[in-house]
């Protein structure tokens, strides 16, 4: 396999602060003492990791890209996903270190770049081919691809003002993705299109790279998006990379690095600052199967898993809804549940009544055999009663706790060592007879 | 840091850290010629778009700034004008220098002007300042024509005028201006894009700079001493020139002309350098 990228220990360093101020004098003189071979008197003694003026936004990177591969690269915010793709698309340079690139490199950074307001789709469509480094011809070919694929024929010779955002959004996708570079570079610029659109926009992505081994290299902070479409991922965390392999893998490393801090009890001292507002504060949350007392490590799927919420209502009358959210380590609903009785086993006592202010603590268990191994995040939330369509959150606190669930029961007896499939484990009915053999034959 | 180049692999493109002094990529620019074209239609279709005015202003503020000019330096100073009809005399500075001028600031604002595509998308960025080089000859044509009108005007009155087969190297006195236009241009958005406070003083230098050319005045005042000092000014045989082949009047000397172009293609090296240099992580100090 040909190497398409090769990064050679790439770094990163941004200068912090006002620039310009003053600087004039101190640059030309810096500059000075450079060209005579001299050390630059302003220059720091300094480490450079962590002097005040400086920020290392990438610390030396070594990354081999083949031909043909979909790379994903994920992190946090502030990683340094976004600087690596703007040193690549050489919209700013490194510090120090090296970049080998093969083929031709597109990059779409941000949507609709250099389009103009004033000019039509049309006249748009040529002039951001042009920036990204195509000629008048190859963009007329492609024309009526493009104009197909963003589905704006009727509105070619309209000004691009006059377009709506998702028209706007889909122009652009398909003016870079029909660039028909070697290299796609993409940041996460499809967070902004419709879900129809995402979709075509990533099965537009799979097909370019399948057709003839291009490369595409790709932001997301969608995991889901990441691991359909890309061979391989990235893990970038403070400027370094801390994983690279299969998606899955990286993907749970990413999960596992957020939840480091995720416990399974939380206890907010402050009555007035712990999450909530003035009608509802958390005061508690704590996970626990049997023994009640043990602090647990691991969830053993075999087992209940009782949730239990304390908070304080603040104010008397109010009536409220305690609700759980549980996401897999991919941050996908699993399901969903709260004390409404269609979603209850048991009638809960005080559901929908109006509180007087207090302590109130609701439990909530999982039965057993509901997940399966592995990482399940789960939200507490409490909103308003009547429940109000994506809304009403008095405490919304998204991925609290972090279910690390095993399977402890003999299914390696039969032969099962890997983890089931599935985002559930259900224990189900299973029944086989042997059937008469009726003698119509 | 040093890393040895890989010999035995044929890449097509290697992104190191600034280094060297210059790295201007011309083939680049030439793959990129359609840019440059599609810039300027932008610009032409974008500005005729948005003002019914706009073409218009381009005739009438050659005409005001030389009826000013034609009123003080002629009526009131009495200042020379090698026996040309003073109007004629100062509408051939103002339309020449209009150009130059035009450049000039046009280009000085390249990277502050064009900072959030810049910090988006690469394309070699000395397309956006060629493109507004000649794009402000539809600007130079328009007061051009304009200027040619008055000057037959003031042929067939019979004034004092030498229309000669000089006229030929309009072009390349439009080229000279241009070079020198876009080379200072660059050369000020480099400083402008670190140090913005020297926007300010874009506009006012400008002026001065007028003051210091013999747009308002003939070369022929200055005293001979310090004609050479005069010349140091690559728009003083600039606009002399164009007076000499439309106008038939003008003190200038093949030596000023020969200095004038020497230091119109060292002050473009300059910028081109300058430009080179910070174009490459001008979006890390936006």
């Amino acid at each position: 396999m040909t190497i398409a990228i090769e990064i050679e220990s790439l770094v990163k360093r941004y200068r912090l602060g006002v620039i310009g101020h003053g600087t004039l004098y101190r640059d030309l003189q810096s500059w000075w003492a450079n060209l005579r071979n001299k050390e630059d008197p302003n220059s720091k003694i300094d480490s450079i990791e962590n002097d005040q003026e400086h920020i290392l936004a990438l610390k030396n990177i070594n990354l081999k890209i083949n031909e043909g591969e979909i790379i994903g690269i994920i992190g946090a915010n502030g990683a340094g996903k976004s600087t690596l793709l703007k040193i690549l698309s050489r919209v700013t340079t490194p510090s120090s270190g090296l970049i080998k690139i093969k083929g031709r490199m597109a990059s779409l950074l941000e949507v609709g770049t250099g389009f103009h307001p004033e000019l039509t789709g049309r006249e748009n469509i040529y002039l951001n081919a042009a920036i990204n480094g195509m000629n008048r011809k190859q963009v007329s070919k492609k024309l009526d691809e493009i104009v197909d694929f963003a589905g704006v024929k009727k509105f070619l010779d309209t000004p691009v003002k006059r377009y709506s955002s998702g028209m706007y959004v889909r122009l652009a996708f398909a003016v870079a993705a029909h660039l028909e570079p070697d290299i796609l570079v993409v940041d996460e610029v499809l967070a902004v299109g419709d879900a129809e659109f995402q979709k075509k926009a990533l099965n537009k992505m799979k097909s370019v790279s399948q057709q003839k081994d291009r490369t595409v290299l790709f932001v997301s902070h969608n995991m889901e998006s990441i691991r359909s479409l890309c061979n391989r991922a990235i893990l970038i965390d403070k400027g370094k990379i801390i994983s690279d392999g299969k998606p899955e893998q990286v993907i749970e490393t990413y999960i596992a690095n957020n939840l480091k801090n995720t416990k399974l009890h939380h206890i907010w001292k402050d009555k007035n600052t712990s999450p909530g507002n003035d009608i509802v504060r958390l005061q508690s949350v704590r996970v626990f199967q049997s023994e009640a007392s043990k602090e647990l490590l691991n969830i053993d799927v075999s087992k209940e898993i009782n949730i239990e919420i304390y908070y304080w209502m603040l104010k008397d009358g109010q009536r409220i809804l305690p609700r759980i959210w549980v996401n897999n380590s991919f941050d996908i609903a699993v399901f969903e549940s709260c004390n409404v009785s269609p979603m209850s086993k048991n009638d809960d006592p005080l559901f929908a009544k109006h509180l007087e202010s207090g302590l109130y603590r609701t439990k909530c268990t999982i039965p057993k055999y509901i997940l399966n191994t592995g990482n399940y995040l789960v939200s507490i939330i409490i909103s308003k009663y009547p429940f109000e369509r994506g809304g009403g959150y008095l405490v919304f606190e998204k991925n609290l706790i972090s279910l690390n669930c095993i399977d402890n029961s003999d299914l390696s007896n039969f032969g099962y060592y890997d983890r089931l499939r599935g985002n559930i484990r259900p224990q189900l009915l299973w029944e086989t007879s042997k059937q008469k053999i009726q003698s119509d034959l | 840091m040093k890393i040895k180049e890989n010999k035995i692999e044929s890449w097509d493109l290697v992104i190191k850290s600034k280094s060297g002094w210059f790295n201007l990529n011309l083939k680049e620019i030439y793959l990129y010629r359609d840019l440059i074209y599609l810039l300027i239609k932008r610009d032409f279709t974008t500005f005729y778009k948005q003002t019914i005015l706009g073409p218009l202003w381009y005739v009438i503020q050659p005409l005001v700034n030389t009826l000013v000019f034609t009123v003080i330096f002629g009526k009131v100073a009495q200042i020379s004008t090698d026996g040309t009809p003073p109007f004629i005399f100062y509408m051939a500075g103002t339309v020449a220098w209009g150009y130059f001028a035009t450049c000039l600031t046009l280009t000085s604002n390249t990277f502050v002007t064009n900072a959030s595509i810049f910090g988006r998308v690469y394309f070699p960025r000395i397309t956006v300042p060629i493109s507004q080089v000649v794009i402000s000859l539809f600007q130079f044509l328009i007061q051009f024509i304009i200027f040619l009108c008055f000057l037959f005007y003031f042929l067939f009155k019979g004034a004092d005028i030498q229309l000669n087969n000089l006229v030929l190297i309009l072009p390349l006195i439009l080229l000279q201006m241009a070079i020198l236009g876009l080379g200072v241009g660059i050369l000020i958005s480099s400083l402008t894009a670190k140090y913005r406070d020297l926007t300010f003083a874009m506009t006012f230098g400008v002026q001065l700079w007028m003051f210091a050319t013999p747009v308002v005045y003939p070369l022929s005042i200055v005293p001979q001493e310090y004609r050479m000092l005069a010349a140091l000014n690559p728009m003083t045989s600039i606009i002399e020139l164009f007076r000499k082949s439309f106008l038939g009047t003008s003190s200038i000397e093949i030596v000023h002309i020969i200095i004038s172009i020497i230091i119109t293609v060292i002050l473009f090296v300059i910028g081109l350098i300058l430009f080179s240099r910070i174009e490459k992580d001008f979006m890390d100090t936006v």
